[in-house]
């Protein structure tokens, strides 16, 4: 009677050791290729950086030579427009959910909010190419600002909603205690202890938009020259990637590893420093 | 809130300061929510040439010519569907086995570097996806990878024809490779909010580890995995660049996964810009609406399903 048992017992115990270590073996097959990317972008990125990569501007198709410098310059006017847009009023709204809300509209403003993040980015283009482009009848650094913003402003604010939920409810209380205006508890209490994690929230947002491509073809159309107005086409070095990679030439695509490398970085340092920000409670 | 009640009587000038503070930012506050029905009401808006021109049979029509201003969406919402089924079948699997893992199997110094290089995955952009595939993805499917499953599976529908490279496989993984982080955070999340005392109660019944997280871990993280599943749908639907750089761009209808096609996304960021009649402008921004609809349902489902999971569950929380 106690074989069966035993024998039982022991395929039970070797199916949960297979599956366990099927497990495993989804893990490495889920990180192998994306290091396998990132090893990629290094190498090549690192082969093709050098000081012209910076400094010029694109070199004419099938000229060698030449640099991203104004599509460097131009992702930086790209992120802040965005920024001054986006961040003031997503922000906003965090305040407003977590401090402000009658419970129906937190859960549909917060409902709102994940579902316009979920919504594809080139439609925001979309929106943004018939709303402005075309009034405006012409493709430019502000629209693309726009669109970067829109696609900002609920990352933003739900990250700025979770932040300001970890400031402790006796503060509001004590504050509230003293007499002092919800105004003046949100402005002089809540912000104050919140501070870190707000500028947490802001970076956290311009990591999500550098990366952006789909949005800015139809709105800031891309350059190869300065864009030093808003109101005229504007370079990005997504966009600079994207057509230097789909292009024929060895010496392009050089540049487009570049390109990925320092975006990359510029990414990681930009969401290390966010998530800092916001790990680092009062 | 709760701390309203607890506001002191206030002056008439301080209340008056504060009701303007609450309006401003209310007024504020739902941007999300007028900029979701103001994009819905502009596609719509400005799709009209098309929806009058075509109909309803602009979804199923597989004309795309632009010669002739015809157009119809069958191509775009058949690749999309294609890509996204291709993603998803491999996401899935591997992504909850991962999410297992970190939750039940790692050793605590190893959940910590994987859970972040799988966030990471996350912030890599689609731009930089499409470039690592072009020049790695599309030549090793089409040396290795698509002739050995020409050779081997010749049966199939699915593996027929020139292994061209570009196409419906090649975006199809990268974009896999893509949305797994989705479904790897929220499935290791809703495993980890699983209460301990009901694996412990599993432990004490003789299970074996597999079996408490096949019997109570899982079916008990289902709503949030269900959830995290339907964010990669909606994800892998509304990808655009990376796809537009690996499938291939051509508007055809193929059971071949070998073969180049097209999908909404792609078609809109190829060629809005070159889009020369009203009709074909106002076709594009049609297919936009599509994309914009079916995502937006996706996404609200998931949210139901998230939220369901963020609700303290039944027994010990």
């Amino acid at each position: 009677m106690k074989r069966p048992g035993r024998s039982l017992s022991l395929r039970r115990k070797l199916t949960s050791r297979c599956m366990l270590g099927l497990c495993g073996l989804c893990s490495a097959v889920v990180l192998l290729p994306l290091l396998l990317l990132l090893f990629y972008v290094a190498r090549q990125g690192a082969a093709g950086l050098n000081w012209a990569f910076f400094t010029q501007l694109p070199a004419p198709p099938g000229a060698s030579g030449g640099g991203m410098a104004n599509a460097i310059v131009g992702t930086l006017e790209l992120l802040g427009i965005a920024f001054v847009l986006g961040v003031p009023l997503g922000m906003a709204g965090g305040v407003y959910v977590s401090e402000l809300a009658n419970e129906h509209l937190v859960l549909a403003v917060r409902f709102a909010a994940d579902a316009l993040n979920g919504i594809p980015t080139i439609v925001t283009g979309i929106f943004v190419y018939s709303l402005v482009v075309v009034r405006m009848h012409r493709f430019s650094g502000l629209a693309g600002g726009l669109a970067l913003a829109i696609v900002m402003l609920p990352v933003v604010l739900r990250a700025s909603d979770e932040v300001l939920r970890l400031v402790p409810h006796s503060y509001r209380e004590a504050a509230l205690a003293l007499g002092a205006t919800r105004w003046r508890v949100v402005r002089d209490i809540i912000l104050r202890a919140a501070k870190r994690g707000l500028v947490g929230a802001a970076l956290l947002g311009v990591a999500r938009v550098a990366g952006e491509t789909a949005p800015l073809l139809l709105t800031a159309l891309g350059s190869s020259q300065w864009s030093l107005r808003l109101d005229q086409p504007v370079a990005s070095l997504t966009m600079q990637i994207y057509s230097y990679a789909i292009a024929p030439y060895d010496d392009w695509h050089r540049q487009a590893w570049a390109g990925a490398l320092t975006l990359i970085a510029m990414i990681v340092v930009t969401s290390a420093a966010a998530r800092a920000w916001v790990g680092r409670r009062t | 809130m709760s701390t309203a009640a607890l506001s002191p009587a206030p002056t008439a000038r301080s209340s008056r300061s504060d009701a303007v503070f609450r309006w401003t930012f209310r007024f504020l506050a739902l941007a999300p929510i007028a900029l979701i029905v103001a994009l819905g009401v502009e596609l719509y808006r400005a799709s009209q040439a098309s929806r009058l021109a075509f109909g309803w049979g602009f979804l199923t029509g597989s004309a795309w010519d632009p010669v002739f201003d015809h157009f119809g969406a069958w191509p775009f919402i058949f690749g999309t569907l294609v890509t996204t089924a291709v993603a998803l079948v491999l996401a899935v699997p591997f992504g909850v086995g991962t999410a297992v893992f970190l939750a039940e199997v790692a050793p605590a110094w190893l959940r910590r570097p994987v859970g972040y290089l799988v966030e990471l995955s996350v912030a890599i952009p689609s731009v930089v996806y499409g470039l690592w595939g072009i020049f790695v993805v599309v030549p090793w499917l089409q040396q290795t990878v698509e002739p050995w499953l020409g050779q081997e599976f010749a049966w199939l529908p699915l593996f027929q024809g020139a292994p061209y490279g570009l196409g419906f496989l090649a975006a199809g993984l990268v974009l896999s490779m893509m949305v797994t982080p989705f479904v790897v955070s929220l499935a290791r999340e809703a495993i980890s909010s699983v209460p301990r005392s009901q694996s412990e109660a599993a432990y004490a019944l003789g299970s074996t580890r597999w079996e408490v997280v096949s019997r109570v871990v899982l079916p008990g993280a289902r709503s949030g995995i269900w959830g995290g599943v339907l964010l990669a749908v909606g994800r892998a639907l509304g990808e655009t660049m990376a796809v537009t750089m690996l499938i291939g761009n051509r508007p055809a209808v193929s059971s071949s996964l070998f073969a180049p096609g097209y999908t909404l996304a792609s078609v809109i960021a190829n060629e809005f810009t070159e889009a020369t009649t009203p009709v074909y402008t106002s076709a594009l921004i049609e297919i936009g609406l599509i994309l914009f609809a079916i995502t937006l349902l996706v996404n609200l489902l998931a949210r139901i399903f998230l939220y369901r999971m963020s609700r303290p569950m039944g027994g010990t929380a």
